[in-house]
């Protein structure tokens, strides 16, 4: 048996049937993350000595009964924007390249609690500012099926470490498409539960009215499995939501018998890849095969998504990333004169491109004499955008689309051309501005033998519907992992 | 010249909530501590934290407004100020510009002129900010936030003000109604209330408002009043040299009695304010306001009224007396122990009073205790010390809140009540005196007035003076 294909309920499972030790399990991931980090570059910080020290306090705590979760002893990888107590968080950006945080966020408390192994901190697009984890600045994440290509982004590390098993699986976070697209990239399976549900205390800062923190596993069943232990209503998060039920694998039934699935003929237009399209249609029609009613109708507002989503998430951004000032943690510049210059400096050679891109169409909008055209403007389509789903979930239970309207491209392709990487988020932003719950399953693969992702939505607070979905569609066919040819980190 | 010039005030006063926590953590506000002590990762900006409000910080917003007549925003949200400055963690304050929580009140003030309506526009809630300690030794700037947080609240007037009278007159009221509501201590000296001044001076008789200026640093009353005046005086000299007045924020130099200019309006900030999304809207409910408004203690009128009805004191005593938080709640407290209003009444309006002013305090600084004022009445009334030892052992008690028992005990001043021993006292002064006690034979009446301080003098002041007056004329 290799550990490594388990998938992350497995191993929980044969780790508390004693069949493998935590120890065992850590040190096969770490062996893989040897042999392959060269190649593909998933991790910013891998903590080898915190993992195996915690993996035999995890034993201990397995045996004693203080751990008893399905995932007790599964090692995870976490995304870098997440803080970790004593280990560094990066965010991918220069201007932390010494941020070691006092605290951990409190979705990987709920995990540590849950007896989790922290294997260290995913790869991702600078201040998770990006679609193709390009904007790093520790360097490229390159996509396991084929390394000329991009992982997707801004959680491309994190989907990428998943698919090269340098993790049983991984937190990612999710602005406008961040955990769906490079999961969709990767061949893996991620979700962007509802606005509130994960708290967001220690996740460092995007677009906070947007920004979800989500699971990314090798299935829909470690997916709802991890949701399980990482969702939790949290006081130290005025905008987490005390829900009424956290069982989200309950969800996991084979069963899509009279559910009402909605496909967006918005989706399906001008722009999305022919090959993407068709296998979207194809997981579709198993899904009515199933017994599923499938029909496809109007969204509408779909290309106001991106605009009003640049507009709010930067507006938000520009003001989140200010605490980046080199006065009290992060990067400071080395010569300065005074204050203004020791700022400007510090900024300057701190954040990256895109993060500078961002930051000033941020302040930009939210400039007086703008702020109505523009921000106002952008939150008025935001509501727009959730009436029209609250419409499509008066008929319909889950809906079903591309995640992406291509798969991965490649590497450098896409950075020069800004508007056009943004347009690569058009089906999964509105999901954001509205606080829906979605998900990315893959659904087959191009010709070029690249993933396609399914993308299912449901409405808020019923994640339930989308997890049953994508469980049904995923009996249908089994988890393919990239090949890799691993030995001696060889060729890929 | 001034006198055909009207001055337009408006003000905006900071509050200092006295709430136990900081406004969006758990941080304790107490003042003082080692710097960088009472903080937090969400107090110093730490990435990925979060505010959470403090429901307090609410409560103390709301009492404020309803006792300054506001219509509450039971919608109302909390916005980011966006400007870059150290002491700032963040970058932004959490403050609030679009629905502040209460708007469009006012109180009556009384001046000399008679009574006056002031409006108040708004008051929102906001947090303060750290401090920057300059270190010019090592030549670098620290930051201290252990102010970071801190709730506040500010009150906006309209500019409805006319004169540095009608500003104090405005202050002191607002002051009371704050203190009585237990919602701050208005300190202006150590910062926990703090007022800018916005003033312009038109031509007497004009409708539109001149060019106005926004007055920072006034850190007392009376710097208030002098920067009002010099302000004043500094518009209408440039107005009548045909100069125009700058719209700009100055800063007051109360040693220098002048200000300097800040930042002229040209080079006012955009602070690029937008609703903070890490803090949902606040909705107050009904009941909420309710329970507020029920809990709302008695307010100073109020106050005055039952002061006249309820106890046997002067209504000039009742005045100064209720015209301060402290005060009153002294004179309550200790009233309700010995049951003699006019004696306290008596110890707070006369000694307390004089040693405030001598020591240049607020009542506010009070250190002693209801129950040490009532121990040392009761010592006077039982004829244990006589009242020049009281007022000697009150030093004692308003400096340290020393027990007058114990005090009194210790440095042995209970007045000597013993005949014997006074008697041998009084022989003795005669005998050491021939030449008072002649005179006094010879029908000079003040001679025994010498003798009474010869004895008093001899028993260290601890004799009952009736007693001695007595005894005397009746051994000469």
């Amino acid at each position: 048996m290799n550990i490594l294909e388990l998938t992350a309920v497995e191993l929980g499972k044969k780790i508390k049937e004693k069949e493998i030790a935590v120890t065992e399990a850590t040190k096969a991931v770490l062996a893989q993350i040897q042999s392959v980090e060269n190649s593909l570059h998933c991790y910013v910080t891998v903590d080898e000595e915190g993992a195996l020290k915690r993996a035999k306090e995890v034993q201990k705590g397995i045996a004693d009964g203080t751990f008893t979760g399905s995932l007790a002893g599964v090692p995870v990888a976490i995304k870098d924007n997440i803080c970790t107590e004593g280990l560094l968080t990066t965010c991918s950006s220069k201007i932390l390249d010494n941020f070691i945080p006092p605290y951990t966020a409190s979705a990987v408390c709920n995990l540590k609690q849950q007896g989790a192994v922290v294997l260290g901190k995913t790869n991702m697009d600078e201040f998770a500012m990006g679609s193709t984890t390009e904007t790093s600045a520790y360097g490229v994440t390159k996509n396991p099926w084929n390394t000329e290509h991009v992982p997707g982004g801004s959680s491309g590390g994190s989907c990428a470490a998943v698919a090269a098993r340098e993790c049983f699986y991984a937190l990612g976070s999710d602005t406008g498409g961040s955990i769906r697209q490079p999961s969709s990239f990767c061949g893996v399976t991620g979700i962007k539960p509802t606005y509130g549900t994960i708290s967001r205390y220690g996740l460092i800062a995007y677009g906070s009215s947007l920004d979800q923190i989500g699971p990314i596993g090798k299935d829909v069943t470690d997916c709802a499995a991890i949701l399980e232990t990482i969702a939790s209503y949290d006081f130290k998060d005025s905008t987490s939501v005390k829900r009424e039920r956290y069982d989200f694998t309950s969800a996991l039934a084979d069963d899509v018998k009279g559910l009402k699935i909605g496909i967006p003929a918005d989706y399906l237009g001008a722009g999305l890849d022919p090959e993407v399209k068709e296998a979207v249609l194809k997981a579709a029609k198993v899904l009515e095969e199933k017994g599923a009613i499938v029909e496809e109708f109007d969204l509408s507002l779909v290309e106001y998504a991106i605009p009003a989503y640049y507009a709010i998430a930067s507006a938000e951004a520009s003001s989140n990333l200010s605490r980046f000032d080199g006065v009290k943690y992060g990067y400071r510049t080395k010569e300065y004169e005074g204050l203004h210059s020791m700022y400007k400096k510090s900024r300057s050679e701190g954040f990256g491109a895109e993060v500078k891109r961002r930051i000033m169409l941020g302040s930009f909008v939210l400039s007086s004499g703008y702020y109505d055209a523009y921000y106002l403007k952008a939150l008025r389509t935001k509501a727009l955008i959730k009436q029209a789903f609250d419409k499509a979930f008066s008929r319909y239970d889950v809906i079903i689309g591309p995640t992406a309207p291509t798969t991965a491209p490649k590497l450098g392709a896409s950075l020069h051309d800004p508007l056009k990487m943004y347009l690569g988020d058009i089906y999964t932003i509105s999901v954001n501005l509205a606080g829906l719950p979605a998900m990315s399953v893959p659904c087959g693969k191009d010709s070029r033998g690249l993933p396609i992702g399914l993308q299912l939505i449901s409405d808020c607070f019923r994640e339930h519907d989308m997890i049953r979905a994508a469980y049904a569609f995923e009996q249908t066919g089994t988890y393919e992992e990239p090949q890799l040819a691993v030995e001696g980190g060889a060729k890929l | 010249m001034s006198g055909q010039y009207e001055t337009v005030i408006g003000l905006e006063v900071h509050v200092e909530l006295a709430t136990k926590t900081k406004i969006f953590c758990a941080c304790p506000t107490e003042f003082g501590g080692a710097p960088n002590t009472h903080t937090c990762p969400v107090c110093t900006g730490m990435p990925g934290s979060l505010p959470v409000l403090n429901k307090q910080v609410v409560e103390y917003a709301l009492a404020v407004g309803l006792a300054t007549n506001c219509k509450i925003n039971q919608y109302c949200k909390f916005d980011r100020k966006n400007y870059f400055y150290p002491d700032n963690p963040q970058n932004y304050q959490i403050s609030q510009l679009y629905l502040p929580i209460c708007h469009d009140g006012g109180i009556e003030i009384e001046t000399a002129a008679g009574r006056k309506w002031v409006g108040i526009h708004e008051i929102h809630m906001e947090e303060d900010a750290g401090k920057l300690i300059h270190d010019d030794w090592e030549d670098c700037s620290l930051v201290d936030f252990n102010r970071s947080g801190v709730p506040l609240i500010e009150i906006v007037s309209e500019p409805d003000m006319r004169s540095a009278e009608e500003v104090m007159a405005y202050l002191e009221k607002l002051r009371l109604i704050i203190q009585y509501l237990g919602a701050s201590d208005c300190k202006l000296q150590e910062g926990s209330m703090r007022a800018d001044v916005n003033l312009s001076v038109r031509k007497a008789g004009a409708k539109e408002f001149g060019t106005r200026t926004e007055m920072k640093n006034l850190n007392s009353f009376k710097a208030i009043a002098r920067a009002i005046e010099g302000e004043k005086i500094r518009q209408i000299e440039l107005l009548e040299e045909g100069k125009a007045v700058i719209q700009e924020t100055r800063k007051w130099d109360d040693n220098k009695e002048a200000s300097f200019a800040m930042r002229s309006k040209e080079d006012a900030k955009d602070y690029r304010y937008f609703p903070d999304p890490d803090l949902v809207p606040l909705v107050i409910s009904d009941e909420w306001m309710q329970s507020v408004k029920e809990s709302q203690p008695e307010l100073r009128t109020e106050k005055l009224e039952r002061y006249k009805k309820e106890f046997d004191i002067p209504v000039y005593d009742a005045e100064i007396i209720t015209g301060s938080k402290r005060l009153s709640d002294l004179f309550e407290e200790t009233t309700a122990i010995v049951h003699k209003p006019k004696k306290v009444s008596n110890w707070l309006m006369v000694e307390t009073l004089r040693l405030l002013k001598e020591k240049n305090m607020e009542p506010e600084d009070i250190v002693f205790s209801p129950e040490n004022l009532a121990k040392l009445i009761e010592l006077v009334e039982a004829g244990t010390i006589n009242n020049t030892v009281a007022k000697e052992v009150f030093e004692e008690v308003f400096a340290k809140n020393a027990d007058p028992e114990k005090y009194v005990e210790k440095h042995g001043l209970k007045t000597v009540n013993d005949e014997g021993a006074l008697r041998s006292t009084i022989e003795k002064i005669i005998a050491d005196n021939p030449k008072s006690v002649e005179d006094y034979h010879n029908g000079k009446e003040k001679a025994i007035g010498f003798l009474v301080g010869q004895t008093m003098k001899a028993m260290k002041g601890k004799a009952n003076p009736g007693m001695v007056n007595q005894m005397l004329k009746e051994l000469l």
